[in-house]
């Protein structure tokens, strides 16, 4: 998409197009206060339609606006290969992190605009925010690091080496430690981010992909990929307490190969997605016992739960598609077509 | 590529030792971390190399190495440096260049002088079976990788019980590309066969693949390379090819030379399969799933040229010895051995599934690339190939074949 480039250009100039294109944004829209000449846009963006569905489709560099039933109903234009994508503190963007373009996108989540890009290392998949929003911890594939960038500087702050192919990061709610899985050194990373460093090397299963923190913070979850299992961390003494693994009746193990998870609101449950297994687990969080596991799309990987609970959107990245489970009747719905290779999914309150 | 090549003009002794370990201070560890004990791996090859002439590798024939692979054993051992380094290990990977055969008695007492137990062989055949027959005794307990030759005898009655195979064996490669014509029902096959005695063995596993996977040589036709007119019906693709009967055309040619001119230049409009046009490999530098464009990148900042099999072959046999030494850090080299041939330590392999020997005969399961000379258009096993225990024991010899009686 080159016709993209000169437009990031512009735009990555603080201050200067972004007032007229968010006057745009809000005069489509009809109503709302808003002063243009406020330099720190952030807290003016105008608020964004609740229950929308957005899913980054890594080939056709867009995400896709859902309605809450699967409805497609837009696009947005994004940087190449988005992947991971996280909300703003107040939900008015999107960050989304894309491998090909080695950028960090902002995108406006009212007006459906990308609005701006912080440049990253080489090949950039899953990162994390500090509490306060204002940092992105990102894992750089290419480099073996996590990389800490400011989102309003666009500066990169420090790196801390990791080992090969670092993916999930998880930086706890007190912003002092962030976990880093490596699929290749089949660890997981300990950073202490105030020193900077690593603290401490966990063992888990292999090819460690992804985090989701449950049991109010006490428990880390992290996925191994080819382990077919979840190994359970404490957030206390950073040890694995419990490894799951996952059987799928009339499935080898070696099919088994669990990436995204997503906690229920109620925080009862966690949702597994097991990759080429093609079925989502639902695991009751305190008995570590898997209640049900549900037949989706080709190679589940990222999924997340509405926050009323109710549905679970799961994309199925090698049939290009999205899978809703209803959770009360835990089954599979609905399978709307989501792009090619769909990534991640954020769903907004 | 020159980094890697033999530098045979250098070499004044029988054998000399290359010193190339990781430096453990560039690992993201704690500081107090106690020292590590180091395994040590050496990479076996000969200077003189013919798969490594010069001029052989410009040519750069598919399924062929296309330099040496020392470059992905070190990428390998790189990679394990924060997984081992937790358990107090550390891996570090030599190159040790050995003259000719008679020199491998001396070769291998310097190995033992420095602690090596893990050896990958990047040999020709007979010093190949050589080092397997002398390593236990002469390092005290020994596992040999055979990371670059895909002959099937090595994993049948001439196997042996400390030898593992990283690279597809020939029978894997024409078991990946009959799975691939018989799921599009290509089944009428015309087969060109060289005079290399490798050209026969390939023939063999293609024949017995094609009977495993329903897919009938209509004719078998020998080529030869040439413009002497008398013997033009050996030489010409067009009269080779030139009865109607046959789908598609599989070529065997272990050299490379003829196989290359061969697709677009038969009589009918026919798929060329085997040694050109659709090759199957054991690894393709386009593939894009597993993880794959990382591994192929990494691979390309440190050798300067394209991942191909016999890199993923070596870089394999190094992942894993890093597993089994993550599986059990303090098991001797018999109980490593057993784990491995055991089937129960499993490693990545950035192809999808993880991967794991066979008991029988010490071959890495593993699935393979159907791939063109733009990328990869298939997978094998293909989608539906079914097997009662391990879908990947599709391609290749399985348990009940096996002429293999050293096991474990």
């Amino acid at each position: 998409m080159p016709s993209l480039a000169p437009r990031f250009l512009e735009t990555n100039r603080p201050g200067r197009l972004r007032p007229f294109k968010l006057a745009l944004g809000v005069a489509s829209l009809g109503a709302c206060v808003f002063s243009p000449w406020a330099s720190t846009a952030r807290a003016q963006l105008p608020a964004p339609t609740p229950h929308r569905v957005y899913v980054s489709s890594e080939k056709d560099n867009l995400i896709q606006v859902f309605d809450p039933q699967g409805l497609r109903l837009s696009a947005i234009d994004v940087c190449m290969r988005p992947r991971h994508m996280m909300f703003s503190r107040d939900h008015r963007q999107i960050y989304v992190s894309c491998g090909d373009s080695n950028q960090m996108g902002v995108v406006d989540v009212a007006s459906a605009k990308m609005t701006g890009t912080v440049a990253l290392g080489e090949s950039p998949e899953i990162f994390d925010l500090s509490p306060d929003g204002k940092v992105a911890f990102v894992s750089l594939e290419d480099e073996n690091v996590m990389a800490a960038y400011d989102l309003q500087s666009r500066a990169r702050l420090f790196e801390v080496k990791t080992g090969g192919e670092p993916e999930g990061i998880f930086v706890m709610p007190d912003g002092k430690q962030a976990y880093v899985t490596s699929e290749v050194a089949n660890v997981v990373h300990l950073i202490d981010i105030a020193q900077r460093k690593v603290v401490k090397n966990i063992r888990v299963g292999t090819r460690p992909r992804r985090f989701v923190l449950a049991a109010d913070g006490k428990e880390l979850w992290v996925s191994n990929e080819l382990g077919a299992s979840v190994s359970i961390l404490s957030t206390q003494d950073h040890t694995v307490k419990h490894t799951l693994a996952f059987k799928v009746r009339g499935l080898r193990a070696s099919d088994i190969t669990p990436v995204g998870m997503a906690l229920s609101p109620d925080g009862k449950t966690v949702w597994v997605a097991l990759g080429r297994a093609n079925h989502v687990a639902e695991v009751d969080r305190a008995s570590r016992q898997v209640r049900n596991t549900i037949l989706v799309g080709k190679r589940a990987w990222g999924l997340a739960a509405h926050p009323d609970g109710k549905t679970v959107y799961v994309a199925n990245g090698l049939s290009d598609n999205m899978t809703l489970i209803d959770t009360a009747a835990g089954k599979a719905v609905r399978t709307v077509a989501a792009g090619r290779v769909p990534h991640s999914v954020l769903v907004q309150p | 590529m020159n980094g890697l090549r033999a530098r045979p003009g250098r070499w004044m002794g029988a054998a000399a030792l290359v010193a190339g370990g990781w430096l453990a201070s560039s690992w993201p560890v704690p500081a107090r971390a106690a020292p590590a004990t180091v395994v040590t791996v050496a990479v076996i090859s000969q200077p003189d190399d013919a798969r490594y002439a010069p001029r052989r590798l410009e040519q750069a024939y598919p399924g062929h190495p296309h330099g040496r692979p020392l470059a992905a054993a070190r990428m390998a051992a790189e990679e394990a440096g924060v997984e081992l380094e937790v358990l107090g290990l550390r891996l570090k990977v030599i190159e040790f260049s050995m003259v000719d055969a008679p020199a491998l008695p001396a070769a291998l007492a310097q190995l033992k002088a420095a602690g090596v137990r893990h050896v990958l062989a990047d040999l020709p055949g007979p010093a190949l079976q050589q080092l397997v027959q002398l390593a236990p005794a002469a390092l005290g307990g020994a596992m040999v990788f055979n990371v670059g030759l895909e002959d099937d005898a090595l994993r049948g009655d001439q196997c042996a019980a400390h030898l593992l195979h990283t690279l597809p064996s020939a029978q894997m490669r024409s078991d990946a590309l009959a799975q691939y014509l018989a799921a599009r029902n290509w089944r009428k096959l015309l087969l060109l066969q060289g005079a290399e005695p490798q050209d026969a063995l390939q023939a063999q596993a293609l024949m017995r693949s094609a009977q495993r996977y329903g897919l009938k040589l209509v004719q078998t036709r020998l080529f030869k390379l040439g413009t002497e007119p008398r013997e033009r019906d050996l030489a010409s693709t067009r009269l080779l090819t030139g009865d109607r009967e046959h789908e598609v055309v599989a070529v065997v040619d272990s050299v490379g030379e003829f196989a290359r001119t061969l697709p677009y230049a038969t009589q009918w409009p026919r798929p060329v399969v085997g040694s050109s046009g659709l090759v199957a490999l054991g690894w393709h530098s386009h593939w894009e799933r597993n993880g794959g464009p990382q591994l192929s990148r990494r691979f390309y900042k440190l050798a300067g040229r394209p991942m191909q099999a016999h890199d993923w072959a070596a870089w394999a046999a190094v992942k894993a010895v890093a597993a089994v030494l993550a599986d059990d850090p303090k098991a001797p080299v018999a109980q490593q051995l057993k784990r491995l041939r055991g089937g129960s330590v499993y490693i990545d392999g950035a192809k999808g599934p993880r991967l794991s020997f066979r008991p029988w005969d010490g071959q890495l399961r593993q699935p393979m690339f159907l791939a063109t000379g733009d990328g990869v258009v298939g997978l094998a096993p293909l989608e539906g190939v079914l097997h009662p225990t391990e879908v990947l024991d599709t391609l290749g010899v399985d348990e009940k074949e096996s002429a293999c009686k050293q096991r474990l």
